[in-house]
C-alpha cells in the first residue's frame, strides 16, 4: 500500500462500558501507547451515527487501520464492516466488563485489562495489511461428479438447475448405481406403509434430457490435478481414450460396495444356495416381478424366509464391519413385504438385535411391517446349518432360549463398504511399516476414485471405518480436500433417499466453491476471507513441515523442495504458519507479528505488584465463542488474563510461547477444539498439533527453569461455557501457588 | 362345563395348529394388537407388580409370536395384572396391554386351562359369582368367602384378625348384618339374569361359529 498507515481508534461507551471504565484513560492509552493518530469516543458506536463517524474518518482523514474498542469481534460484524481498511477489535464488553465484578476494589484491575486490550488491538493493527486476492484465480462453473448413482444424478440435476454445467463420470455402462438394482425402494412419502418404485428411470430421463449435463459412461478419472476453480480431470474410457477437461469443483458420489458375504462361512453363504444377501434377494424379486419369489436352489416358491440382521456388521470380529450400515433394517422390512404383499401366508421372520429404522417414515414403515404380519424376533443368529432347507440357529434375547428355525430361504443383511478410494499417503505408510514388521509386502487393495495429483495422496482422507472424512458435526459435506465434496454412502452409510438429500447439499457446497475460488475467497469456515499464505522463500529451509502438516493438502513442493501454495485449496487456518520453524509463512491479516506484537503490547507489572499475567490463545471457532458466551452469562474470571483469538491452535507458533515466557507472562493457556475420532476442529487436527508442539515446550521451560504447569493445552468445545471461566481461575490459583515468573523486567 | 371347555381347547389347538398368534388375534380381547409390540420393555419396567410376574407383558407377546401356547395360557402372569393402566399409558405403540392381559386370562379360563390355585384368579371367580347372583356385589359375603377361600381354619384366623375393622365398620354404619340374609339386589333381578344368559349364549355361538 502506498498510503501511510494511519490508525484510528474508536471507543464505544455503550452497553455499560462508559460507566465501568474511564474512557479518557482508554483514549490516552490508544494515542500514547497505541499510536493512534485519530481517537474518538462515542456513546453508541454501532449506531448509524457511530458507524458514520468512523466512515467519515476513513473517507476524510485517511484512516486506514481501524481499531474498535467495544464488544467482541464476533458481535456487530454487520455494523463494523468497512471496506479497504484493516479492522482490529478490542473486546471491552465480553472480554472485560462482563467478566469482572462491578466493585470499587476491582476497578483498578478491570481498567488495566481494558487498557491492555486497547494496546493489543493497536499493536495488531500496526502489523495487519489489507488482503487482496492473488490473481491466481479464475471462475469455472463446471462441476465434475464422480459416480452416476442416485446421489450423482441428483447432484447433477440440482447443480444444473442452478445454472452450473455438470459432467457425470460413471465407471459402469449405465447410470443408476445400486438403487437401479432394487426391485422397489423404502417408501419416501406418507403414509410410509408400502415399498415404492425405485425412481431411477425418472432420474435417468431427467439427466438425459438436460443439455447442461454430460454423461461419460464406462469411464474413470485417471488423474485429477489442480485446485478449486481450476481442476483438470483426465476422463478415460474403457476403450483407452482420454479427455482432459477443466472443472471448478468436484462432487464425489462413488457410493458403496456390498460387504462380501463370503466372509461369513458360519451362515453357509456360498455353500447353501438358499442363503442369499439382500442384494441377491432384490434380483430374485425382480425376476419374480410381483409373482411368488422362487428360491435359487430348486425354484420352489418360498413359503418361509428369515432375515438375519447385522450379518457381519456391528461386530468387532476380524473381517467384520464395525459400523451399522443404517439402511438394512428398513431394507429387510421392505423385502419381507415383497413376500407378504404377494402372499400373506408366507412366514417371514426378521431376526434383529436392535431394529433401527431411520428417516421420516422409518417407524411407520416398521409398524406397517408388523401390521402385515412380519414376525420380528430379537435374537442373534450363531449359525445357519446347511441342508435341503437351511436351519437358522439363534438365541432369542427376549425369551432367553437357544432355538432353531428351518426355513426355505435365509437373507443376510450385510452392510456397506464405502467406495472412498485409497487411504492417504500417511495411512499407507503406517500400514506399509506394519506389514514390513510382520515380514509381508503391503499393497493398496482398493482402486483410487479421483487419482488426485496431490502429494498427500490420491483420494480424500478417510475417517472411521473407511468412509471419506466429512466433518460430520459441523459441515457434513466438507472433506479435507477443498473443492471436493462427498455425498451419499461414500461419506457415511445411508439409504437412497438420504443419499439424494445428501447430494443436494454437496451440490450446493460445490457451487459455493466454484464461486468463492473464482473470487479468490476462502471456502468454509473462513468464508470470503481473501487472505492467503505467502512465504518468504529466501528464508525457507525446505523442511517440508508445512506441506506435511497442512490438513487440506493445499501445499505441494517444487523440484527444489520449496513449498508451492495452492491458494484456492487453502482454508486459511494458518497451520503452515504455526508449523514453520523459521517463521517465513504469513497472511496479510494474520501473521507471527499480528499475534506476537499483541502479546508484547501487554503491560507486564513487575514481580512485586502481585499482578500476574496469563495469556490465553483461544481458537476463534469454539473456545473464543465459549468465552463470549460465558461473559454473556456474566460468569466471572480472573482479571489477570489476556485473551488473543487465533484461527486455529494449529496456527500457534512456538515463537509466541517463548516470546511470552521471555516477556514475563506467568501462565499460558492454549484452548482448542476436542480432538480424536469425534474431533470438532474446523481444521481437522489443530488441537492435536498444538499438543504435539507443546510437548516440546517442556525443554524450553526447563532451560528457563520454569515450572511445566505454566504452559497448558485445553480442549474446549463451544458449549463449555461454564468450564472456561473455571479453568482460567484454576490457572490463576496454580500461578498463585507456584509463584510469579522471574522473567519480568 | 369342564368337558365343554376341554373340547373347545382341543378344537382350538386343532384349528390353529402352531399359529398361536392367529388364535390369539381371533379369540382374545384386543388380541390383534399383539403383533404390534416392538419389544421395548416399557410395560415391564412400568408394572408396579412387575417383579412378581413370571413373564412380563412384552415377554408374553414374544411368547405368543413364538407359538408357546401352553406356557402362555397356563401362566400365572396375566393374573397378576391389577389394572393400574401404567403400561397402557406408557406404551409407545399404544397397545391396550391391560385389556390384552385380561383377555388372555379370560381366554385361558374359557378353555379351562387357567392355573387353578392362583389367588387372584380365585378372587376374580368369587367376585363374578357374587355379582352374578343379585346383580350387585354383596360385600359382606364377598369378604366372608374370601376369608374362607383357603379352608375353615385359615378363614377363622383371618376373620378374627379383621374383627376390629369389622366392628368399627358396623358402628359407623358402613356394614350391615342384614346383608347376610339375602342382601340388596338390582330392581329387575329376573331381567338381569336373562341378560347375562343371553350374553353367554351369544358368546358361545360366536366361539362355536368361529370354531
Amino acid at each position: 500500500m502506498a498510503d501511510e498507515m494511519k490508525i484510528g481508534a474508536y471507543i464505544c461507551k455503550g452497553c455499560g462500558i462508559g460507566e465501568r471504565l474511564d474512557a479518557g484513560q482508554l483514549e490516552m492509552t490508544a494515542t500514547r501507547d497505541g499510536k493512534a493518530k485519530v481517537c474518538q469516543q462515542h456513546d453508541f458506536l454501532c449506531s448509524e451515527a457511530g458507524v458514520k463517524m468512523i466512515q467519515d474518518d476513513i473517507d476524510n482523514e485517511g484512516v486506514n487501520h481501524v481499531v474498535i474498542a467495544a464488544c467482541s469481534r464476533r458481535a456487530k460484524t454487520e455494523a463494523f464492516n468497512f471496506e479497504n481498511v484493516t479492522l482490529s477489535r478490542a473486546n471491552l464488553r465480553e472480554g472485560v466488563i462482563w467478566v469482572r465484578p462491578d466493585t470499587d476494589d476491582q476497578q483498578e484491575t478491570t481498567q488495566e485489562m481494558a487498557d491492555d486490550y486497547i494496546r493489543m488491538a493497536c499493536a495488531e493493527s500496526k502489523f495487519m495489511h489489507i488482503p487482496a486476492s492473488s490473481g491466481q484465480q479464475s471462475v469455472n462453473k463446471n462441476i465434475l461428479i464422480a459416480g452416476g448413482g442416485v446421489s450423482g444424478m441428483t447432484a447433477a440435476i440440482e447443480a444444473s438447475k442452478a445454472g452450473y454445467p455438470c459432467t457425470i463420470v460413471e465407471k459402469t455402462a449405465a447410470l443408476g448405481g445400486a438403487t437401479a438394482q432394487l426391485y422397489k425402494k423404502i417408501p419416501t412419502k406418507a403414509p410410509y406403509t408400502d415399498p415404492e418404485d425405485n425412481g431411477v428411470a425418472e432420474l435417468i430421463a431427467a439427466v438425459e434430457a438436460d443439455s447442461n449435463i454430460t454423461v461419460c459412461l464406462n469411464s474413470t478419472l485417471t488423474k485429477t490435478a489442480g485446485a478449486p476453480g481450476r481442476f483438470e480431470a483426465d476422463i478415460s474410457t474403457e476403450s483407452g481414450s482420454t479427455e482432459t477437461k477443466p472443472f471448478g469443483a468436484i462432487v464425489q458420489a462413488s457410493g458403496f460396495t456390498p460387504y462380501d458375504a463370503n466372509q461369513l462361512p458360519e451362515f453357509s453363504y456360498g455353500k447353501n444356495k438358499d442363503v442369499v444377501t439382500q442384494a441377491e434377494l432384490e434380483a430374485l424379486a425382480i425376476t419374480a416381478n410381483g409373482g411368488a419369489i422362487k428360491r435359487p436352489s430348486d425354484g420352489k416358491e418360498v413359503q418361509s424366509v428369515l432375515f438375519i440382521q447385522c450379518a457381519g456388521q456391528r461386530s468387532k470380529k476380524e473381517g467384520h464391519l464395525e459400523h451399522c450400515s443404517g439402511y438394512c433394517c428398513n431394507a429387510s422390512i421392505k423385502q419381507a413385504m415383497y413376500f407378504k404383499d404377494q402372499n400373506a401366508d408366507v412366514d417371514t421372520t426378521v431376526l434383529y438385535t436392535d431394529l433401527r429404522t431411520p428417516g421420516a417414515g422409518g417407524e411407520n414403515f416398521y409398524r406397517s411391517g408388523q401390521n402385515k404380519g412380519i414376525t420380528f424376533r430379537k435374537g442373534v443368529a450363531s449359525e445357519v446349518a446347511d441342508g435341503a432347507n437351511p436351519t437358522v440357529k439363534f438365541k432369542d434375547l427376549i425369551l432367553d432360549e437357544d432355538l432353531e428355525q428351518e426355513v426355505d430361504l435365509v437373507v443376510l443383511a450385510t452392510g456397506m463398504v464405502a467406495n472412498a478410494g485409497e487411504p492417504t499417503r500417511e495411512q499407507i505408510t503406517i500400514s506399509e511399516n506394519e506389514a514390513k514388521e510382520a515380514g509381508n509386502e503391503y499393497k493398496v487393495s482398493v482402486e483410487s476414485i479421483l487419482n488426485l495429483d496431490y502429494r498427500q495422496g490420491k483420494d480424500v482422507p478417510h475417517m472411521g471405518n473407511g468412509f471419506a472424512d466429512s466433518h460430520f458435526i459441523c459441515f457434513p459435506y466438507e472433506t479435507q480436500r477443498t473443492g471436493i465434496y462427498t455425498a451419499g454412502p461414500t461419506r457415511r452409510p445411508m439409504d437412497s433417499q438420504q443419499a439424494m438429500d445428501d447430494a443436494m447439499g454437496a451440490a450446493m457446497k460445490a457451487i459455493a466453491a466454484t464461486e468463492n475460488s473464482g473470487l479468490g475467497k476462502a471456502a468454509h469456515p473462513r468464508v470470503a476471507d481473501l487472505s492467503f499464505p505467502s512465504v518468504r522463500l529466501e528464508g525457507c529451509t525446505q523442511c517440508k513441515r508445512c506441506t506435511v502438516e497442512c490438513p487440506f493438502g493445499a501445499i505441494d513442493e517444487d523440484e527444489r523442495g520449496f513449498p508451492q501454495f495452492n491458494e484456492s485449496r487453502c482454508r486459511r487456518c494458518g497451520t503452515c504458519m504455526g508449523a514453520c520453524p523459521v517463521r517465513v509463512i504469513s497472511f496479510e491479516n494474520y501473521s507471527i507479528d499480528t499475534v506476537g506484537q499483541q502479546l508484547k503490547a501487554v503491560d507486564i507489572p513487575d514481580e512485586f505488584d502481585e499482578k500476574p499475567r496469563m495469556l490465553v490463545l483461544a481458537c476463534e471457532n469454539d473456545a473464543y465463542p465459549a468465552l463470549d458466551m460465558a461473559a454473556q452469562n456474566k460468569l466471572e474470571y480472573s482479571a489477570f488474563v489476556r485473551v488473543i483469538p487465533v484461527r486455529c491452535l494449529g496456527s500457534v507458533s512456538l515463537s509466541w510461547i517463548t516470546d511470552s515466557l521471555n516477556s514475563g507472562y506467568d501462565g499460558i493457556m492454549l484452548m482448542g477444539c476436542p480432538s480424536g475420532d469425534d474431533y470438532q476442529c474446523h481444521f481437522v487436527k489443530g488441537s492435536l498439533m498444538a499438543q504435539e508442539r507443546m510437548s516440546k515446550v517442556g525443554d524450553t521451560l526447563e532451560s528457563l527453569s520454569l515450572e511445566k504447569e505454566r504452559v497448558q493445552t485445553f480442549e474446549i468445545s463451544i458449549t463449555d461455557i461454564h468450564k472456561v471461566p473455571k479453568i482460567i481461575n484454576d490457572m490463576a490459583d496454580t500461578i498463585e501457588q507456584i509463584g510469579m515468573s522471574p522473567f519480568k523486567f | 362345563m369342564s368337558d365343554l371347555s376341554s373340547k373347545l381347547n382341543t378344537g382350538m389347538v386343532e384349528k390353529y395348529r402352531n399359529n398361536f398368534l392367529k388364535e390369539v388375534e381371533a379369540n382374545v380381547e384386543e388380541g390383534d394388537w399383539v403383533k404390534m409390540c416392538m419389544q421395548c420393555g416399557v410395560c415391564s419396567g412400568s408394572c408396579p407388580l412387575g417383579a412378581h410376574w413370571d413373564h412380563p407383558p412384552q415377554e408374553l407377546f414374544m411368547m405368543i409370536r413364538a407359538g408357546k401356547r401352553d406356557e402362555v395360557l397356563q401362566s400365572t402372569s396375566m393374573w397378576m395384572c391389577t389394572s393400574c393402566y401404567n403400561c397402557i399409558v406408557r406404551c409407545p405403540r399404544e397397545l391396550p396391554i391391560t385389556h390384552i392381559m385380561h383377555g388372555l386370562a379370560h381366554y385361558a379360563t374359557r378353555l379351562g386351562i387357567e392355573p387353578k390355585g392362583q389367588p387372584t384368579r380365585q378372587f376374580a371367580q368369587l367376585f363374578w359369582d357374587n355379582l352374578a347372583k343379585h346383580g350387585r356385589v354383596n360385600e359382606l359375603w364377598l369378604g366372608v368367602n374370601l376369608y374362607f377361600m383357603n379352608g375353615i381354619v385359615e378363614g377363622i384366623k383371618v376373620a378374627l384378625g379383621m374383627a376390629g375393622i369389622g366392628l368399627g365398620m358396623l358402628k359407623s354404619g358402613r356394614l350391615s348384618l342384614k346383608e347376610l340374609i339375602g342382601g340388596h339386589t338390582v330392581k329387575d333381578k329376573k331381567g338381569f339374569h336373562a341378560m347375562i344368559k343371553k350374553a353367554q349364549e351369544l358368546e358361545a355361538a360366536r366361539v362355536d361359529g368361529s370354531n
